[in-house]
């Protein structure tokens, strides 16, 4: 069951398309749930689907296509480093391979405390401030040195 | 950033982006001329022809054409979509766009749907710029406000409405029919063409997408004119454009400056190589442009038809500066992971290609690898060109060809001594990253 915050949020979305159109908001509710649930589980797909008269394996094809869901659970905090060339030319990998060694964890691994899980990102469209990480999908963070990153890490209580 | 252009030179400061502040640039005079003067459509297209606009998403393929492509008397539906899903590796011209002048994009998504009668107007915006995304949509609920969206845009019969649909993560939907696929909730994967989205695009409606730049351009051409907008820049090249300039440069940014700037005054306006180190090659047009050395590079102009001569693309206009500190195996290794990442698995040369590509990379990279893996890396992406549905394929196989044209004698280093030409150590103090004491 969705609550009724969410379908309000959903609703929004949904009055952007047609009104024949309503899976167009499948992405946006996608983001929406992740936000509130922290994850996509199957049955928070069913429930996004269900909602939007969608075939819940429909809604499931785009939560899996895009790299910005996550299927599975993650810690509070998901840093997603941007390791592509143009960022690794300034130091993106160096930057990951700091936070790994700061945090214990490989890529796609969740520190024990369950308080951060470690990305490795596509291009986020932002090569001119590298190093660049993203905070749970919506905070961008530039120009990652060593004293950056530590600053980062002490903000996430 | 940008003193010469009309894109970025006026919109700095936290509050530029706003409608006001927007206004009193002249913002929304291109609209308000066209509508208060009756502007024929066939006018505004003429103009948009004049100017030499070309597609600044990567194409390069003339506006105004385009433009000239959709069925004005089609009875129902039709759509405006802007591309603002700017993840080509190196690109980053369409988040500062948005982010200082949303409402310049905003008015010439507007023009375009009169022009072509559309609507309805998406912007489609990058997943993971979630704070420009915001904002956009608070310089929609501005305009909505101001009736510059909307029934009846200012007292006129003409009514259009816009949104933004936020992405979530995928390079294919910089592609322009499989970013319609995302809007219409699939997953991302190009549609074959023919047809062409003028006649079948969002919801099977005919639909003109651009991108974020290139709506960016529109007013200007209708304030000053084409043939204005075409003297900025050179002969079948219009305008300005916006450079993206990465990696080994002391100032990474965007630069907006006349096509046909020169490369060496491009890469003094970012600072100069960074350290003072020398410059070993430069991909001019985005990750999937083929490389160029220096010295070629050193040579060019920053136009269409300049650096198309030099064997490259102009692409999106992202400069990738790499240094002699660069290890030329390594970084392909990083391209090749990515394309073999974002390939959508639609077509058969496109998904196992690029993961053929990546793994023999890999393999060179790691010091494994055989003295055939230069011919077959060759021979996979002869298999992939022009055998699939959209340009991603080539995009995988373009770096690839390209760096072992130009760098094949230290592909073939590494293959042979099991290691890189360039120390471990010299790479890492060329990132500029210093670790913490």
């Amino acid at each position: 069951m969705l609550s009724q915050e969410s379908r309000n949020q959903i609703d929004r979305e949904t009055a952007k398309y047609p009104a024949e159109q309503k899976q167009s908001a499948v992405m946006a509710a996608l983001a929406i749930m992740q936000a509130e649930r922290g994850w996509l589980s199957t049955e928070t797909i069913g429930d996004v689907a269900a909602y939007l008269g969608m075939a819940p394996v429909a809604v499931y094809e785009v939560a899996s296509f895009y790299n910005m869901y996550d299927l599975a659970p993650v810690g509070k905090y998901k840093i997603t480093v941007c390791t592509n060339l143009p960022c690794a030319l300034s130091g993106g990998v160096h930057a990951a391979d700091y936070l790994k060694q700061k945090l214990g964890v490989d890529f796609n691994e969740t520190t024990t405390d369950g308080k951060f899980t470690l990305k490795e990102g596509e291009c986020m469209g932002a090569c001119g401030d590298a190093p660049v990480m993203l905070v749970n999908n919506v905070r961008m963070c530039s120009f990652m040195q060593p004293g950056q990153i530590d600053r980062l890490l002490g903000e996430c209580t | 950033m940008g003193a010469l252009g009309f894109i970025l030179n006026a919109a700095e400061g936290e509050r530029s982006w706003r409608l006001a502040e927007y206004v009193k640039r002249g913002g929304y005079g291109a609209l308000k001329k066209i509508i208060h003067e009756k502007i024929p459509v066939d006018q505004i297209v003429g103009e948009l022809k004049k100017s030499s606009l070309r597609g600044r998403g990567g194409a390069g393929f003339p506006t105004g054409l385009k433009w000239s492509f959709m069925p004005r008397q089609f009875p129902g539906a039709k759509y405006v979509v802007c591309n603002s899903d700017e993840g080509e590796p190196g690109t980053f011209k369409d988040r500062d766009i948005l982010r200082w002048n949303p409402h310049m994009v905003i008015e010439g998504m507007i023009i375009a749907g009169y022009a072509m009668g559309c609507q309805r107007g998406y912007n489609y915006i990058h997943g993971e710029i979630w704070d420009i995304y915001k904002r956009f949509e608070e310089a929609l609920e501005e305009a909505r406000a101001a009736n510059l969206l909307g029934n009846n845009i200012l007292g006129s019969d003409f009514s259009f409405e816009l949104q933004a649909h936020h992405g979530y993560g995928a390079y294919i939907c910089g592609e322009e029919t499989a970013l319609l696929e995302s809007i219409e909730g699939k997953k991302g994967q190009p549609r074959f063409k023919p047809p062409f989205p003028a006649s079948f695009g969002l919801y099977g409606k005919p639909t003109t997408i651009n991108n974020t730049e290139t709506f960016a351009s529109v007013p200007y051409i209708i304030n000053e004119g084409g043939d204005k907008f075409l003297e900025l820049g050179k002969p079948n090249n219009g305008g300005t454009k916006l450079f993206s300039v990465s990696g080994h440069v002391n100032r990474p940014g965007n630069f907006e400056v006349p096509m046909g700037t020169p490369f060496k005054d491009l890469l003094e306006m970012a600072g100069g190589m960074r350290g003072g180190r020398k410059l070993k090659a430069v991909i001019p047009g985005g990750s999937s442009a083929p490389v160029l050395p220096a010295d070629i590079m050193m040579g060019c102009t920053l136009d269409f038809d300049s650096i198309a001569k030099a064997g490259s693309m102009l692409g999106s206009g992202a400069v990738i500066v790499m240094d002699e500190t660069t290890c030329m195996v390594r970084a392909l290794e990083r391209l090749s992971y990515f394309y073999f990442e974002e390939s959508c698995g639609q077509c058969t040369p496109c998904r196992e290609g690029t993961g053929w590509l990546y793994r023999v990379v890999h393999r060179i990279e790691h010091g494994e690898g055989r003295p055939e893996d230069l011919d077959l890396l060759n021979s996979v992406t002869d298999n992939i060109m022009g055998r699939t549905i959209c340009a991603l394929g080539d995009a995988a196989s373009m770096p690839v060809k390209s760096f072992i044209k130009h760098f094949g004698a230290e592909f073939e280093y590494h293959i042979q001594n099991k290691k890189c030409l360039v120390p471990e150590d010299v790479q890492r103090a060329g990132s500029g990253f210093f670790k913490a004491a």
